[in-house]
């Protein structure tokens, strides 16, 4: 395939023959609901447990069972709208998806249509050339299926009902997104504000979070929507971009070729990195979709919703304009900390420890520098840092008080990682402190000096690049602990 | 031991608890007489046995506190019952066995009832005659080769027969008021949300309603304390105040105003229901109520609506047996073709009728045309009702349009067969209780009923009318144990 790619003001934009394309994208994000048991039983949701272990008569869809709300789940569904600044719905409506599948046992899905829990909001990207906003269009609750598994025995499919009946948020983006890297943006913010949220995990590694993609391509500078191919299921944010240039770029080949593009769904074929057609929209599923008769509207008061409203912790956006506003840090890096919700845990309890005397700067260099190094190297979440943030802080203020230079800092960094242990304990054990006494100092110096006589002379005779020569045998001769801005000092006064 | 059989529920009670009858000897009787009476072919699964141990163990340690001590009772074969195969009258559930027992009748042996065995019904409650049953045609004690009316059909023969004290039977759109009324016995639908529909087979989950089936109003009034209960695993059960429907019950009802819908006169009606409505409304007078004429406009649009709304739901509410799970399974090449292979040996007929009309009502492009509008339409007939009851304290209609018919005459005529519940359907279609009791004969000397409409969660002022109107009306079916000979 020959395609020219032009990322001009770092757009994503396809150009064959002169015409220049954008692709437009909406996602329907899968999102499982963070709770310990399933959306209408009691049934257990934990992950990896034994094929169905975790299955109730209701689950399994045994005659004269019926559903039953988890209230939980409500609360997890309208929080999560909170977070993504959508209207409430005080009333909204469980409906039957019809369709036959062996891991679907009531032979329908209990989901939301026309009236979901959560209407219109926004989220906010922060992309290189500045923020976004994307659309939000729908949030609603349903039911997740069974698992079909058809690579155990050779004859026949094996049905695993233990996710049968998890509750899912399906999150419906508008079509607002216009670039693979909008879509990783997306993603991440989505995660990000449900992590904050505890609503849900975001493992798209379990399965907790998934999308359907839907991708259409437009002539750039039209406003009208092309004919869009939804891409269901894909489980990995590289996936999604993988899949969605694919499908972008074959849309812009037909439409060069001077064909129509059918409205269909297709799947992404992670080997071969090509979307397939799944099925036409003429072989569409009819799902006749009906409010379900086993349950009755839901109705939430405003009073519920604003009770959970004021169960919300501060969200990305807000602790992100805290962190440039009150702590002074870049927007660049703010961003970075407020990303993850224990990043920015972990940055602020690093703040708290450092106390009155605090250097902010020192603090985010030292997270988004030498300590992501580690947990990058280690690849682990910050959760399980070898390194507390009490420590971290100890580490940093030593620094500031000039007890240890940045470089000694690096060593020590490097003994605490064993164990978490204190950085003040390192630094009295191994003799770390630093040389802050200028007559000793100076001693040295003198030694150093009367040793180079010759090449004293050449700096005074207008060598300066020997002046790191004399720092360096002094920072030598000191064993690394001398405060190197008074060798300076000290260093210039004496040659 | 025919006396115990032909005892009302109330009788056997009172006998129990003065210790003249043992539980024991109680089940022995219905046993014996169930022993010979085959013929009817009320029991799709007898649990004698059980009940005889049961019985006993009652005896030995009996607790006369209960509302039902130590009572044997037979159910309708679709109320699932742990450990007790439950088939719904279905090939497709035929060998199936629940692990767990619906809220209805755990309430009943809660209170010491003990079961007797499951009856025999029409396929998934589809059905006004007990035709569509997998396990055969019941017979009405009635009159040989009468129908029992349906779906309830062998709840309401074994009634007649006296082969169980009381039941429980389930009304989607008349499926308890309709057998009764062709089998000279007493039949309350409850107000929906009543009775939990917890571990009932579901046929139209809006509609569904479990109520009493006795020998007498007192006998359902009795039931009805026992089997009405707000239910959490039921999120459409009400929880509302419940009278003590038995303590409570009254033949007062002086000044209690009653209505004649206009409506109710069809096209073709025999004239013996004319007569007979015409009947009730003298005996309502002499119990001194008041009459009213009122209107239900929307009345004609009741049997569509509900032949809409009904299978669309059951649509729905079938596809879970699909031979994956329980249930019979035909082998099939791939998945769809075990589908349709287990599907079309496990239904019969009309449940595929019924199958077929709800999903075609639910789809896409047809959906508005009828399932959207007959939601419509039902609010309205619910409207006629609130408005009627503006003006009286209830209703008072045929139960039928006619009485009981012989096995096989309407059986290849849906519509026609349809057309028996239409005066017992809108009351589903509004959620109200209703009441059948027997108010006379036909030209044969077969059974007829009259309807009692009530009220939302006024299941008292139904019972007490039709308590008093019974005392009047003195019914006394004729049953000549026709089959035993």
């Amino acid at each position: 395939m020959d395609e020219i790619m032009s990322k001009n003001n770092l757009e994503y934009l396809i150009e064959r023959n002169d015409n220049v394309y954008e692709v437009v994208i909406g996602l329907e994000v899968h999102a499982q609901v963070t709770s310990n048991s399933k959306l209408f039983s009691s049934s257990s949701t934990k992950f990896g447990a034994e094929p169905n272990t975790q299955v109730s008569l209701v689950d399994a869809a045994f005659p004269g069972m019926l559903p039953v709300i988890n209230e939980f789940c409500v609360k997890q569904a309208i929080k999560t709208g909170i977070g993504l600044k959508a209207k409430i719905n005080n009333k909204s409506v469980f409906d039957r998806k019809n369709y036959f599948y062996a891991d679907l046992p009531q032979g329908y899905q209990i989901s939301q249509y026309k009236y979901p829990i959560v209407g219109e909001g926004n989220v906010i990207l922060d992309m290189p050339e500045g923020q976004k906003q994307v659309g939000i269009e729908r949030l609603h609750l349903e039911q997740d299926a069974g698992k079909s598994i058809h690579d155990i025995d050779p004859s026949n499919t094996l049905v695993d009902l233990n996710r049968s009946g998890v509750a899912l948020m399906e999150i419906v983006s508008k079509p607002d997104l216009r670039s693979p890297d909008e879509v990783n943006a997306y993603i991440k913010k989505l995660r990000s504000i449900m992590r904050y949220l505890g609503t849900c995990d975001g493992n798209m590694q379990d399965g907790s979070l998934r999308a359907d993609v839907n991708v259409s391509v437009r002539i750039k500078g039209s406003t009208d929507l092309g004919t869009r191919c939804e891409i269901k299921n894909v489980n990995s944010i590289k996936f999604m971009q993988m899949a969605i240039i694919y499908e972008a770029n074959r849309q812009v080949d037909l439409i060069e070729e001077g064909q129509k593009i059918d409205q269909e769904t297709r799947l992404f074929d992670t080997k071969k990195n090509e979307t397939r057609s799944m099925r036409s929209k003429e072989d569409a599923h009819d799902y006749r979709y009906f409010p379900d008769p086993d349950l009755l509207p839901l109705e939430v008061t405003d009073e519920f919703i604003d009770k959970l409203k004021s169960e919300i912790p501060e969200l990305p956006d807000d602790k992100k304009k805290r962190f440039i506003d009150e702590l002074k840090v870049s927007p660049y890096d703010a961003t970075i900390l407020v990303s993850d919700i224990d990043t920015a845990k972990y940055f602020e309890e690093v703040v708290a420890k450092m106390g009155k005397n605090r250097d902010i700067k020192l603090a985010v260099n030292w997270i988004t520098g030498e300590l992501f190094a580690v947990l990058n190297d280690k690849n682990i979440e910050i959760a399980q840092s070898p390194i507390s943030a009490k420590n971290l802080a100890k580490l940093i203020n030593l620094i500031k008080n000039g007890t240890i230079s940045g470089k000694i800092a690096k060593t020590i960094f490097e003994l605490m990682l064993d164990g978490d242990i204190d950085p003040q304990i390192i630094v009295e054990e191994k003799g770390l402190k630093q040389e802050s006494d200028p007559k000793a100092l100076e001693a040295l110096i003198d030694k150093i000096i009367n040793d180079n006589r010759e090449k004293a002379i050449e700096y005074k005779q207008g060598k300066e690049k020997l002046f790191g020569f004399f720092v360096g045998q002094a920072m030598k001769a000191s064993g690394g602990k001398a405060n190197p801005q008074l060798i300076n000092e000290i260093l210039k006064k004496k040659l | 031991m025919s006396e115990i059989t032909s005892l009302t529920l109330y009788e056997l009670i009172k006998n129990i608890k003065e210790k003249k009858i043992s539980s024991n000897e109680a089940v022995k009787s219905f046993v014996y007489r169930a022993e010979k009476s085959k013929k009817i072919n009320v029991y799709v699964t007898e649990n004698f046995e059980n009940c005889l141990k049961l019985s006993k163990e009652f005896d030995d340690k009996p607790n006369f506190d209960l509302k039902l001590p130590g009572i044997p009772i037979a159910v309708k074969d679709l109320f699932c019952t742990n450990e007790v195969r439950t088939t719904a009258g279905s090939n497709i559930l035929n060998n199936f066995v629940p692990t767990y027992e619906s809220t209805v009748t755990q309430n009943i042996w809660n209170e010491g009832g003990i079961l007797l065995g499951k009856l025999n019904c029409d396929e998934f409650a589809m059905g006004s005659s007990n035709e569509t049953s997998f396990f055969g045609n019941v017979q009405n004690p009635i009159a040989e080769d009468l129908v029992p009316g349906g779906s309830s059909g062998g709840s309401s023969a074994a009634l007649a027969a006296n082969l169980t004290p009381v039941t429980i039977g389930t009304d989607t759109g008349g499926s308890i008021r309709q057998p009764a009324s062709f089998t000279g016995t007493v039949g309350l639908k409850p107000t929906y949300g009543s009775c939990s529909r917890y571990g009932i087979v579901a046929f139209a989950s809006s509609l569904d309603q479990a109520g009493p089936m006795s020998k007498d109003v007192k006998d359902s009034s009795i039931l009805l304390e026992v089997i009405s209960s707000f239910d959490k695993k039921d999120s459409t059960s009400i929880d509302f105040k419940r009278n003590n429907y038995s303590s409570e019950l009254t033949r007062n009802i002086k000044g209690l105003k009653i209505g004649i819908p206009k409506e109710y006169r069809v096209d073709g009606m025999p004239d013996e229901i004319e007569k007979l409505w015409k009947k009730g409304i003298e005996y309502a007078k002499d119990c001194g109520a008041e009459i009213i004429d009122i209107s239900l406009p929307h009345t004609s649009y009741a049997l569509p609506t509900y032949y809409i709304v009904a299978p669309a739901e059951a649509s729905s509410n079938l596809a879970r047996y699909d031979g994956v799970k329980y249930g019979l399974r035909s082998p099939g090449k791939n998945l769809i073709d075990m589908y349709e292979k287990t599907r079309s040996d496990g239904f019969g007929e009309e449940v595929k009728r019924r199958v077929m009309i709800g999903t075609y009502v639910l789809s896409s492009g047809y959906y508005d045309a009828y399932y959207l509008k007959a939601q419509k339409v039902r609010q309205l007939i619910k409207q006629d009702f609130d408005q009627a009851y503006n003006k009286v304290d209830a209703i008072l209609t045929p139960s039928t349009p006619s009485s009981a018919f012989k096995i096989g005459e309407k059986s290849n005529d849906p519509v026609s067969m349809y057309l028996n519940d239409i005066f017992t359907v809108p009351v589903n279609l509004a959620g109200l209780p209703g009441i059948s009791i027997p108010a006379g004969v036909d030209k044969n000397n077969y059974p007829l009923g009259l309807q009692i409409i009530g009220k939302p969660f006024d299941e008292q002022t139904v019972l007490n009318i039709a308590y008093s109107m019974e005392e009047k009306i003195n019914y006394k079916n004729n049953i000549t144990d026709w089959w035993m000979k």
